[in-house]
């Protein structure tokens, strides 16, 4: 890559300064790029975030436990089950009652966190579709997703913001019917992907645009910290599902895949794959999947449902202490890492004994994806920005906080 | 493998404060003027293969009646092995100083950041300590707990 010197000579110009963002039409996610460019070729990007910083950790550290979820769900609101799959498992671990999680809350938690997978790399591949002007493309897989979202919807009430997870279960059961209809969403939905994987996969113009823009070594991917995705395009084969299987994903039969230049297409490629392995687990959770409890048979903990608060008078003052003063937590810390949509998102909490978490930190997957920009986009061409920042799958929520 | 709390105690010795494997998380507390020393051993070791800095963070523990207020708590992760280690390092309100990882790992740049503008602890030897999350001009760092969650600042422009 020529330096800053050599360019100067070569165009006889001076770099120019722009700036990009924070709300850019051809990005998704608020954040500002500010670039130095010697014609077109980037000679310098910074990225600057916080726009959509909202003072997550200091909301959680003043609210119980319990009334962390919904803020949960806002950080990474394109896989917000993940999060909160994430959150209370790290809490069950604190408690200690991971072993006594129902058998059939952890097929639950698995279908919800691949759903929530699927949904966000369907968002993901369709923006990065539309931003490279495959507007087409786009409607196709958005369609599938809301598709999606309508599960969901059917089994929290909420298309994004779920707030379904409980500590030690669910809110509720899943709905009459779940298995037929969301077999048949998967089928309806067959038809999307394939439209969709014809229209780009073998794209001309889409692979010119993705293919050798924002290589990244092994190396330079796990210094940075990459995981999920990104780090997979690089050829490290890591997957917090199959290094330190949680829920069911041990008896899970799935694969997992591993590209090998690290730049967009491998990243695009993997994505795409994601969402099939994905649909695969979920179908085996569904056989293996047996009727039972969904909450933890705890009082102190158990989330009661409406229906005993109103009736039972025990129900009725565990709901009132378990909501006035919070879950008991015994004094710890704990990490719990799982495999979110992005990469490995691991909720860090530290209780001092009480109702409400000491702290409670959050390891976003996209904050060293989104510090990588500059590296990755050095000497590359000014619209080569677009690509490498939609396969990221930047969330400025969760980015933020 | 053999326990890694033990691998790093025979190692360092007196630099490891504490050490503890509550909920299962190998946790070692050491000294933080040695940080920079421990870490580079702890990723280039065959033994402990550290490669992946998981996680960077802080916690401030005012009124818990610890002599150091602050722990900034690292999460290492290491591939080939397959496991995982937490390291803690106490750093006081007064001396809120820690050596920064950077030349280590690149991805270290920004989590110190954040863990400055939240907490104010300053990395030395960080490439560029500015604030990350909020604006230059915030006063405070809004994580520690004697920052009142109710506190409203102007919200200023930036400078550039």
């Amino acid at each position: 890559m020529p330096t800053e010197q050599d360019s100067r000579m070569e165009f006889g110009s001076e770099p120019m300064v722009l700036n990009m963002g924070p709300s850019h039409p051809a990005t998704h996610g608020t954040v500002r790029f500010l670039l130095k460019l010697d014609g077109e070729k980037i000679v310098h990007l910074e990225t600057e975030i916080g726009y959509l910083h909202r003072g997550f950790e200091k909301h959680c550290e003043n609210g119980t436990w319990t009334q962390a979820f919904p803020y949960t769900d806002r950080l990474n609101y394109n896989s917000a089950m993940q999060n909160n799959v994430a959150y209370a498992m790290s809490v069950e671990k604190l408690l200690g009652i991971e072993d006594k999680i129902p058998e059939r809350t952890k097929y639950i938690r698995t279908i919800i966190c691949e759903l929530a997978r699927m949904c966000d790399h369907y968002t993901n591949l369709a923006a990065a579709g539309l931003e490279l002007g495959a507007l087409t493309a786009f409607l196709y897989l958005v369609e599938g997703r809301e598709k999606l979202w309508d599960i969901i919807e059917e089994i929290c009430g909420a298309r994004l913001t779920s707030n379904y997870v409980r500590i030690g279960g669910l809110a509720s059961d899943l709905p009459e019917n779940f298995e037929e209809k969301l077999i048949a969403t998967f089928e309806e939905n067959k038809v999307f992907y394939d439209e969709f994987d014809q229209l780009l996969t073998h794209n001309r113009i889409f692979i010119d645009r993705m293919r050798n823009v924002g290589n990244i070594t092994a190396e330079d991917a796990i210094s940075f910290g990459f995981t999920g995705p990104c780090l997979r395009a690089a050829g490290v084969e890591y997957d917090v599902r199959k290094a330190n299987p949680y829920l069911a994903y041990a008896e899970m039969d799935f694969d997992v895949p591993v590209g090998s230049t690290g730049d967009n297409y491998d990243i695009y490629l993997i994505r795409m794959e994601e969402c099939l392995q994905s649909e695969r687990i979920i179908r085996q959770c569904l056989k293996k999947m047996k009727a039972g409890p969904i909450n933890i048979d705890d009082p102190k903990i158990r989330q009661r449902s409406k229906e005993d608060i109103s009736n039972e008078m025990e129900s009725m003052i565990f709901h009132f202490k378990n909501q006035i003063s919070g879950i008991q937590v015994p004094a710890g810390e704990a990490y719990v890492a799982t495999e979110g949509s992005n990469g490995e998102v691991g909720f860090y909490l530290v209780s001092d004994g009480g109702g409400k978490p000491w702290k409670c930190r959050v390891r976003p997957a996209c904050i060293p994806l989104t510090a990588a920009m500059g590296y990755r986009c050095q000497g590359l061409m000014l619209a080569d920005i677009i690509p490498t920042f939609d396969m990221i799958n930047l969330i400025g929520g969760e980015c933020d906080r | 493998m053999a326990n890694i709390i033990q691998i790093v105690k025979d190692r360092f010795g007196d630099l490891v404060l504490d050490s503890h494997s509550q909920h299962g998380d190998d946790t070692v507390i050491v000294n933080k003027n040695s940080i920079l020393e421990i870490m580079q051993w702890l990723r280039d070791n065959e033994a402990t293969n550290f490669n992946f800095l998981m996680d960077l963070t802080a916690v401030d523990y005012l009124g818990k009646g610890k002599d150091m207020r602050f722990e900034v708590v690292y999460h290492l992760y290491s591939l080939e092995n397959n496991i995982r280690l937490r390291v803690k390092a106490g750093v006081t309100e007064e001396d809120a100083t820690i050596n920064s990882l950077a030349p280590l790992w690149k991805g270290a740049d920004w989590y110190e950041r954040e863990v400055y503008d939240l907490y104010g602890i300053l990395f030395i030897g960080h490439p560029n300590m500015k604030r990350i999350l909020l604006y230059e001009g915030f006063e405070g760092h809004p994580l520690r707990k004697d920052y009142p969650i109710d506190k409203r600042q102007p919200l200023i422009g930036p400078d550039n």
